[in-house]
């Protein structure tokens, strides 16, 4: 059950949009930065196969410019 | 069951975002995350927001501290402060978080037969109070010792002044300011009389270019360079690096330009040779507002025991330091400063352009340096010969490390050789001291006696048989502590340690006294810009502890000076504030009212018919200027600067066949100074576990060294073992490693040397030999 956090960088003037998409896409949460272009996302799923499929639903985002890996936890599953 | 399981997983969460935002944070300096702060707010609850000061470096940014039902349970900046405008770093953001660390200091400890006692915080100030006074009777008051910080408030380290000064009658009281601080002191003194910067951070709206000698502010003073890269980005002003080693505030600056270490000495002449060179020497304002003084040379490095030096001012002229500067033209300094004639041309064009207008910021580099005090004045000559100074937007400004450098340890004077107004050693300022104390003048002595090293040195020797440590953990901080640390534990030395988390320097006291943390107690601080700042008492401490001005008045009582303490529990904040600004009455150098520091969020010395002084000697700003000129630079008799000459003089120990490396040590953002506070914050502990050393790629291979890989770093002092760093958070130059020194469990401070620069007797924790092998 994987817990990981990126720092999202959108492509320039598409914080905005970047914000708005990544919200749509379930086992995720979006912190934005209140003065830099950049966003926070905690990813929270059930399997290493969910993780891998939020993360490239994340990367197929137009607006996104650059996804940076932070930390990744796993706890054990009846967690 | 599932409920905790639940929490533990939002816990992890919560953790993986902190961590993101601290990675965000060392690269945006300043970086917001308010929709977080907000989301982490107890539900329902009603927080009330007080206001103060940050706990951490010397920026002074003001924090809004969230109270809700008697907890501190969020920070976020004040957005009525104008040093931050609402931003925080990394630190400040979660600062109040090491108040829940579980080895919080809750109650006296007295060592008997060898094991901590817990013991009534009043048994344990009786205990002090008799060691103090039965040692005095005993060995004379010059055995009794003080070592307080520039994190003591400003009541603090007045009472502490008052107590050792005034009440005991002996100068033995210095402040860890001495090794971050000692040579801006020294270097302002000296070129201008008057001590801390003439210029304010509002001189970063209206710079041009901001020229960074030697320090890392990305990391350092991360609020402040976010100012400055707000300027770069939205009006295109430009950042310098020049600096030793590429860091995160090189790669963000315009251009970094690298020098080899202790030559920033030399360019800093060649810039002022290619000033005069090509013409761009502000002629009226050097005729009208300069002298030219040349002091003594070699004057060694305070290495040994009861080093002694004082310098000797000679007056000069333009045309003697024309001539002294050909030794410095870029050709000749390229060759071993290793930056290159163009880059010296550069610079030097920069100051020299009068349709520019040019900030010079330092902090470490500068002032940790064995000719700290003549690398300070040095900075000052660029600028006064150019008259780019006390102005907005052109100025040097030493950057202070400490909440309180300034406002403790610089403007209250707990430096052995300070008092609240000026020095020992002078006859009014004693008289001055005397009455506002109500004590005999000739009680005051009139010399100085341990500075910061001399003092541990003393302790060594077995000179200092009583020490008392307040807001401070010299077993970590100081240099060469593989000589200290021995020193303090003998039997010789009854140690006294007042501190809210135990520490290696605790750990070999006699007495550890629990002191309350920043927001437990009310209290006033003195940031870089001259900007006093106010804050009341927001939560309960825990246990018994006390705040470390009470404990010191306390002492005081029990030693029999209690008439000279005659402050109450609940107001002694505002009582000794009161007092202690009777010493700087008038238009150089008033202090606001306390009423106006209740309100508002800070203001800046000379406080004048209630309006705080941005640039001081500058008669369009400063009320104190009087000699009907434009500026007035009142700190020396004639009203005129000095520029100095001031040559290039090697450091004391370079890398041999048997050393062949340099060791500059520093910090890092997460944590703050030794690591005390910091590394009980879970977020920043993660973000940055230990320490480690860093190399330089090309030597890493050559050496065969690995990222990771133990590498023992040794000098002739000592030896140190650390992970190996290579091209993560900073790159050294080839040659040279470098190593943070927050780390309790890797004290590299074991490695460095206790040089210091003769004027100023700051150590140099920049520059010393090393090996390197793997471990």
């Amino acid at each position: 059950m994987p817990i990981k956090s990126y720092l999202a960088h959108p492509q320039e003037g598409k914080k905005e949009a970047l914000m708005e998409a990544l919200s749509k896409i379930d086992h995720c949460d979006v912190i934005p930065a209140e003065n830099k272009e950049l966003l926070i996302v905690v990813t929270d799923t059930e399997s290493k196969t969910d993780d891998e499929k939020v993360k490239e639903s994340i990367e197929a985002i137009k607006y996104l410019k650059l996804l940076a890996l932070v930390s990744g936890f796993n706890t054990p599953k009846n967690n | 069951m599932q409920n905790s399981l639940t929490n533990r997983r939002n816990f992890i969460k919560k953790m993986a975002a902190a961590a993101a935002m601290t990675a965000a944070a060392t690269m945006f300096p300043g970086i917001i995350f308010a929709s977080e702060q907000e989301a982490n707010l107890p539900k329902g609850g009603n927080l009330d927001w007080k206001k103060g000061p940050c706990r951490f470096c010397g920026v002074g940014c003001g924090i809004l501290v969230g109270v809700d039902q008697g907890k501190a349970v969020a920070v976020k900046g004040d957005p009525n402060s104008s040093v931050n405008k609402g931003l925080l770093c990394v630190k400040g953001y979660h600062q109040i978080m090491c108040t829940q660390a579980k080895d919080r200091l809750t109650h006296a400890l007295v060592k008997k037969n060898g094991k901590y006692v817990q013991t009534p915080i009043n048994e344990a100030l009786d205990i002090v109070a008799n060691k103090m006074k039965e040692t005095i009777e005993k060995h004379g008051k010059d055995s009794v010792a003080m070592y307080t910080s520039g994190q003591s408030t400003i009541p603090e380290g007045y009472v502490a002044s008052k107590l050792m000064k005034g009440a005991i009658g002996t100068n033995n009281l210095d402040c860890n300011a001495r090794l971050c601080m000692a040579s801006a002191v020294a270097g302002f003194l000296t070129s201008f009389g008057a001590d801390e910067p003439m210029g304010c951070y509002d001189d970063i709206d209206h710079a041009d270019y901001f020229i960074t000698w030697g320090n890392n502010m990305a990391e350092m003073h991360p609020v402040l360079f976010s100012r400055m890269l707000e300027q770069k980005n939205r009006r295109g002003a430009k950042i310098i690096d020049f600096a030793t080693r590429t860091t995160r505030s090189s790669t963000a600056s315009n251009k970094s330009i690298l020098f080899e270490p202790q030559t920033d000495l030399a360019v800093a002449n060649a810039i002022c040779y290619e000033i005069i060179n090509n013409g761009w020497v502000n002629k009226s304002f050097v005729e009208n507002h300069v002298n030219f003084n040349k002091g003594l040379t070699n004057m060694g490095y305070g290495l040994e025991d009861k080093f002694k030096f004082k310098d000797k001012p000679t007056k000069i002229d333009f045309e003697a330091y024309k001539k002294f500067l050909e030794d410095y033209t870029p050709e000749k300094v390229a060759k071993y400063s290793k930056v290159s004639v163009k880059d010296i041309k550069y610079l030097a064009a920069i100051y020299g352009d009068p349709n520019k207008k040019v900030v010079s910021y330092w902090c470490m580099g500068m002032n940790q340096h064995t000719r700290g005090t003549w690398m300070n004045n040095l900075v000052y000559n660029i600028h006064l010969l150019t008259g780019k100074i006390s102005q907005p937007g052109n100025g040097p400004f030493s950057l202070t490390g400490q909440p309180s450098a300034c406002g403790t340890a610089r403007e209250v004077g707990t430096f052995t050789h300070k008092l609240p107004k000026g020095v020992v050693m002078n006859e009014k300022h004693r008289r001055l001291a005397a009455k506002i104390w109500k004590v005999p003048y000739e009680r005051i002595p009139s010399k100085p006696t341990y500075h910061a090293t001399e003092m541990f040195r003393a302790v060594d020797r077995g000179d200092i048989k009583f020490i008392w440590t307040q807001v401070t953990n010299p077993l970590v901080s100081l240099p060469k502590t593989g000589r200290y640390r021995p020193a303090m534990e003998k039997e010789s030395c009854f140690v006294v340690v007042s501190d809210v988390f135990p520490t290696p320097t605790s750990d070999v006291a006699d007495v550890i006294l629990p002191a309350s943390w920043h927001i437990e107690k009310s209290g006033l601080y003195g940031n870089s810009e001259r900007r006093t700042q106010h804050w009341d008492k927001m939560v309960e401490g825990p246990g018994e502890t006390t705040p470390d001005a009470w404990m010191t008045i306390e002492i005081a009582k029990r030693m029999g000076y209690g008439d000279l303490f005659p402050y109450s529990e609940e107001n002694h904040v505002e009582e000794i504030y009161n007092e202690y600004r009777q010493f700087h009455e008038g238009a150089k150098h008033g202090m606001a009212p306390l009423e106006v520091l209740k309100k508002e969020s800070g203001a800046i010395w000379p406080y004048v018919n209630g309006k705080s002084t941005q640039w001081r000697f500058n008669a369009k700003y400063d009320p104190a200027c009087s000699n009907d000129k434009d500026f007035h630079f009142y700190g020396k008799p004639d009203g005129k600067a000095v520029i100095w000459q001031r040559p290039y003089e090697p450091a004391p120990e370079v890398p041999d066949a048997e050393y062949p490396f340099w060791l500059n040590t520093g910090r890092v953002i997460e944590h703050w100074h030794t690591g005390s506070m910091t590394r009980r914050i879970p977020v920043l502990h993660k973000a940055m576990p230990e320490a480690y050393v860093e190399f330089h790629p090309d030597d890493a291979n050559s050496l065969g060294i690995r990222n990771g890989e133990k590498i023992k770093v040794s000098s002739r002092r000592g030896s140190c073992v650390l992970p190996a760093s290579i091209n993560q958070r900073g790159l050294p130059t080839k040659g040279q490693v470098f190593v943070p020194f927050f780390d309790e469990n890797m004290l590299i401070n074991d490695v460095t040397l206790d040089a210091f620069c003769p004027i100023s007797k700051e150590p140099d924790y920049k520059k010393c030999a090393v090996k390197v092998e793997k471990a």
